[in-house]
């Protein structure tokens, strides 16, 4: 009995993950064909870059002035406070600023994609699309990729800007410390790796939390009750993953560049 | 008549003309088979009334028929094209000759009434003037010119209905499919429904598939006709039936009828005797 439930949840897991490849590779490949709904891209981008702006600029000041202040503490047992702009630097566009960028984005945008997609599907609006002709995949689905891809970013360092303003804030009103050198050690430290490493992070990003909040909301069943676990299911799937696929470009980035 | 091969029945056009062929259709998803072997026909200027039960399989056979449910087993011909096996990109041409009113009208909610209506031609980049006068005239069809700039939540679920059959219309399709266009409305918006099925059969005489469970909706299609002098529905005269409307009924997922009016009230099968009585 316990093998048989094993098996079915396998079988399960496994016809999900072929289920979830296939749609995001068709949501991925709708951009090399005909017909291509700019003004659908444009619109996402608009809801999911711009209307995610103000959540993403003050959760990254906020996140650096926390930085600041947690390593001013410790750094000033070494007498290192001098290298809290470096410290707060490399933390946001190496790791926080996409990280926390990609959460954020994940818990407004996952869960509207798979609560509008959703109730769509429940409406059976996805079903009249079909119907009159249109594939919803390339209308609904490929748009809010790419727009999330492309918006996720530039969030990203609009969130290690501000990230690195909110340290210098902190630093110089809170700490009294200079601020240009908190800048300049911000600054020059900073390699190409590290940029990279910071810039590559939001275009997986913004894959994971594009395809999971459509690929639930596509296979919503089960009514508003359904609409609810597809967003649950979207924004913890997603949040999970981008910490998971954080782990590994981090590990894949460190042992390419050893830094 | 019980079981009637469709290329049998009565004034049936020949079966090679049919804009739907159904030939032992099979569906099923997880379990036993919605629809098991289902085989009949729509002809040029047929309506089918396809009655049931809840939940016995009639939605799904609407949606199989333009391609929006696949079938397992059968051959499934819609204007002459099997579609059974087709991809899904190969079936939007054709689905762009047929017209579709769901259940509840799945009218987008995000757009205007305009733009509901004239969602394929918006996609199509047909001029907007153009758009606007096409959109005027299915309006002014289903008798609802004002609604023209309304969302769809400012709507009944009657005017819903109405705006769903006239973005079905709009580019006069080849077949209509309609999925309980009366359910769950009070039966002055019902009748203001079938009016609108009957005007749209006797106007346009495009064929057409109805899935209804209510009777009198489909006995009304059968005993009326639309005169347009009298702008409404008349009764024909007794013992006068619309001959190109015929019956088709489900029962856990087998066709047990297929036939005319004359045939359904006549009909000896114990489960068409319930469901009429």
């Amino acid at each position: 009995m316990a093998l048989e439930t094993i098996d079915r949840a396998a079988k399960h897991l496994v016809s999900t993950v072929q289920d979830f490849t296939l749609f995001a590779m068709r949501a991925l490949l709708n951009l090399f064909s005909r017909p291509i709904y700019w003004s659908d891209l444009v619109l996402q981008a608009d809801i999911i870059g711009v209307g995610s702006a103000t959540i993403v600029v003050f959760a990254g000041f906020f996140t650096g002035g926390v930085l600041a202040v947690q390593s001013a503490a410790t750094l000033a047992s070494f007498g290192a406070t001098a290298v809290t702009g470096r410290f707060v630097a490399m933390s946001m566009i190496r790791e926080l600023g996409a990280v926390l960028t990609g959460i954020m984005v994940s818990g407004r945008n996952a869960s509207s994609m798979a609560s509008e997609l959703g109730s769509m599907v429940v409406t059976e609006q996805i079903d009249a699309m079909r119907a009159l002709g249109v594939d919803p995949m390339r209308k609904l689905v490929t748009p809010r990729l790419y727009a999330t891809v492309v918006m996720l970013f530039f969030l990203t360092i609009v969130s290690d800007f501000c990230g690195i303003l909110g340290g210098a804030a902190v630093t110089v009103f809170m700490s009294h410390q200079n601020g240009t050198q908190y800048f300049s050690q911000a600054y020059e430290y900073l390699r190409f790796p590290d940029i990279l490493q910071g810039m590559v992070k939001p275009l997986f990003f913004g894959l994971i939390i594009s395809t999971i909040g459509c690929f639930y909301g596509m296979r919503t069943t089960g009514g508003t009750q359904g609409v609810g676990q597809s967003t649950i299911k979207a924004v913890v799937a997603s949040s999970v993953l981008i910490i998971f696929v954080d782990l590994l470009i981090s590990t894949v980035m460190v042992s390419i560049f050893s830094r | 008549m019980n079981e009637a091969p469709a290329a049998a029945r009565p004034g049936d056009a020949a079966a090679a003309q049919a804009v739907v062929d159904f030939r032992g259709v099979t569906v099923g998803f997880d379990g036993p088979p919605v629809l098991d072997g289902i085989s009949f026909t729509v002809g040029p200027r047929e309506t089918r009334i396809l009655l049931g039960p809840a939940g016995v399989g009639k939605s799904v056979l609407l949606k199989a028929t333009n391609g929006l449910v696949r079938p397992d087993s059968g051959e499934l011909l819609l204007f002459g094209e099997d579609i059974s096996r087709m991809r899904e990109h190969d079936l939007f041409p054709l689905r762009l000759r047929t017209g579709m009113v769901f259940q509840e009208g799945a009218l987008f909610d995000s757009l205007m009434v305009r733009d509901n209506v004239a969602y394929q031609l918006i996609q199509e980049r047909v001029p907007d003037e153009e758009i606007d006068s096409r959109v005027r005239e299915a309006l002014h069809f289903v008798g609802l010119d004002e609604t023209f700039s309304l969302f769809p939540g400012s709507l009944s679920g009657g005017m819903r209905r109405r705006v769903a059959i006239a973005r079905a219309l709009i580019r006069q399709p080849e077949l209509l499919l309609y999925d309980s266009p009366t359910g769950g409305l009070d039966p002055v918006t019902s009748t203001t429904i079938i009016e609108l099925i009957v005007k749209q059969r006797d106007f346009y005489r495009t064929p057409s598939i109805m899935v209804t469970h209510r009777l009198q909706d489909a006995f009304l299609m059968c005993t009326h006709r639309f005169d347009n002098e009298a702008g409404g529905m008349v009764r024909l005269p007794e013992g006068e039936v619309d001959p190109n409307t015929t019956f088709l009924m489900l029962n856990e997922g087998k066709m047990i009828f297929d036939g005319s009016l004359h045939d359904l009230v006549h009909s000896e099968d114990p489960f068409v005797r319930e469901f009429l009585e």
